[in-house]
């Protein structure tokens, strides 16, 4: 796949729309324009560097109005991407804003948990909360970063969809929640070893002990 | 010395799957029974893992569009749809108005197919089996429409970023128009068997009730959403690929049982032929792929974008740095959440309707493992 480079390299992120690149009818066409001088990002590196800034607009509406007067200085970012609004939180104050979203300003429903590892960054993990609200017909990100063995509250007293979706987090980023009442792996075997979707587990890495032991085979590879 | 021998024991653990024809693949559940009641039920998954998150940060856009029809392969085309819709909200571009049509009828197409399947399935299990005839029967139609648009049956692949590789066929359009004006007259055929049945009645009505408010508190979508009464279908409340130009009812019910999930998924089949028959009539004229560069780069950012699958609402979170891969590629699988209500259904109920309430929930093993 490394016969072409896409010309747009720069680390400034280009309007996407109206790609200049191809105006072809044809999409097979071959863009015809020259590279500038910006090489590829070499993408052998052993650990992906953490992305740039991603090019957000300040969300401002009655939620962050609201969210400002109670909660202040824990929130430490109000913005949207792409028309998608999100919030950054610290760590502790995760659990009394999904409350306080769920009871006074209706996002009852919990859509997803998940995690983003960027291990270069003193707060390795992001968490994310993605809600939805009914009435509103809005959808919400509560994002919050976590250094390494930091062990976020547990969100199952709030919305009880959380239990397996962070057991899935558990298991494969490692985060512990606190509190959460049946912290096991969900999908990867109990006694496996190595937390798959963090950065620095090779896609071809495997519990190596594990499968010899359970599968009576030399490597599952 | 054990205080409680065998026969005194009021618990009693059963062990249901992995190899069960009524768990839908490899489901392993386990009971715990008092008699024949239902004390509580532990799920263990995880059988069909295949890691999809992880190849997805390991490929290009393109490369991992593949992947995802594995994920729900009763409904590939829906997986698909959510995939290209997230990749091209990430570029900022939208597919030409020609593909989207096109797009909104192999989904429908496709949303009818897996309703069938499920229906057969869960005929089965409850002990029905005439239907699965008949239902597979009329499923091969649409998957004859999907072999002669892009020559494969089940993971089509049939959606690219920016649009569709393939032109339609010669004689498309008339092809899913005599389809819908088929299956009508067979959807009514099931509902005479079974509506009224009073077996399929005894075994479904008021069986594994979820309300609504209990849905959202575990984040159930789907048909099992609607048949608490909630009318609710991202089609309608957050239209994407040009839904908003069709018109059709989200049906509902009130009870929130299996029969009402059963009558919410006949009235959903006659929808989607009705949204078929709009979109036949007015597939715009104009190139079927956009214009996407040949390597996929977009900025740095992260969306989440999601559609109402057969299942409920199936969402991706991508987040991106800028290169040609996903830095995290998050499948939000409607099977997996809807499963974790599997617990509550059942619990005080008998273990002979733990297989109807399996099949009600309509889970896919291979999304819920992912």
């Amino acid at each position: 796949m490394a016969d072409e480079q896409k010309p747009e390299g720069s680390l400034a992120p280009p309007p996407p729309a109206g790609e200049a690149a191809s105006p072809t009818e044809k999409p097979a066409a071959a863009p015809p324009k020259p590279a500038p001088p910006k090489p590829a990002a070499a993408a052998h590196a052993a650990l992906p560097k953490p992305p740039a800034i991603m090019v957000t607009t300040p969300w401002e509406s009655d939620i962050t109005v609201q969210l400002k007067e109670r909660f202040a200085a824990a929130i430490t970012e109000f913005s949207s991407y792409l028309g998608q609004n999100f919030l950054v939180a610290q760590p502790q104050a995760v659990i009394p804003i999904l409350e306080a979203l769920k009871l006074e300003l209706d996002f009852e429903y919990l859509v997803d948990i998940t995690a983003v590892d960027y291990p270069k960054r003193p707060e390795r993990f992001d968490v994310v909360y993605i809600l939805y609200s009914f009435p509103r017909n809005e959808r919400i990100r509560v994002k919050t970063m976590i250094p390494e063995g930091y062990r976020p509250a547990t969100a199952v007293s709030v919305y009880l969809t959380s239990n397996w979706l962070e057991r899935e987090v558990f298991d494969m980023f490692g985060i512990e929640f606190a509190g959460h009442p049946d912290m096991r792996r969900i999908l990867m075997p109990e006694e496996w070893e190595g937390y798959p979707l963090r950065k620095e587990y090779s896609i071809l890495q495997q519990d190596d002990r594990w499968v010899q032991e359970n599968l009576g085979i030399e490597s599952g590879q | 010395m054990p205080d409680a021998t065998f026969l005194d024991a009021t618990e009693l653990v059963i062990n249901m799957g992995p190899q069960h024809p009524s768990t839908h693949g490899v489901l392993r559940v386990i009971l715990k029974l008092d008699g024949e009641k239902v004390m509580g039920t532990e799920c263990v998954i995880g059988y069909l893992h295949r890691g999809v998150e992880k190849i997805g940060e390991n490929r290009t856009y393109q490369q991992f569009a593949p992947y995802v029809d594995r994920m729900d392969y009763i409904a590939a085309v829906s997986n698909a749809l959510g995939y290209c819709l997230a990749v091209e909200k990430l570029l900022n571009i939208e597919a030409p108005p020609r593909a989207q049509a096109v797009r909104v009828i192999l989904t429908e197409l496709n949303r009818i197919a897996s309703h069938l399947f499920w229906l057969g399935t869960h005929a089965l299990d409850i002990g029905a089996i005439t239907p699965v005839f008949y239902c597979l029967r009329e499923r091969e139609e649409v998957l004859k429409i999907f072999e002669n648009y892009c020559g494969a049956r089940l993971t089509t692949h049939a959606f690219r970023v920016g649009g569709l590789q393939y032109e339609t066929y010669e004689g498309f359009e008339e092809e899913v128009r005599k389809f819908c004006d088929w299956l009508i007259p067979k959807v009514d055929e099931y509902e005479t068997l079974l509506t009224n049945n009073r077996i399929w009645l005894n075994r479904l009505k008021g069986v594994g009730v979820l309300s609504a408010d209990e849905c959202k508190e575990y984040g159930v979508t789907g048909p099992v959403l609607r048949a608490a009464g909630v009318k609710w279908d991202l089609r309608k409340a957050q239209p994407y690929s040009g839904y908003e130009q069709y018109d059709f009812d989200i049906p509902t019910a009130e009870n929130g049982d299996t029969y009402d999930r059963y009558t919410v998924r006949m009235e959903e089949m006659r929808q989607s032929t009705r949204i078929l028959r709009q979109a036949v009539e007015r597939i715009p004229s104009g190139p079927i792929m956009g214009k996407v560069p040949k390597v996929v780069k977009p900025p740095v950012g992260e969306v989440y974008v999601s559609i109402e699958a057969p299942k409920g609402e199936l969402g991706y979170f991508i987040v991106s740095d800028n290169s040609t891969q996903p830095y995290r590629m998050r499948v939000r699988p409607p099977s997996f959440i809807n499963l974790q209500a599997l617990d509550r259904m059942v619990r005080g109920g008998l273990v002979a309707d733990v297989v109807a309430i399996i099949g009600t929930l309509d889970i896919v093993l291979g999304e819920v493992d992912r």
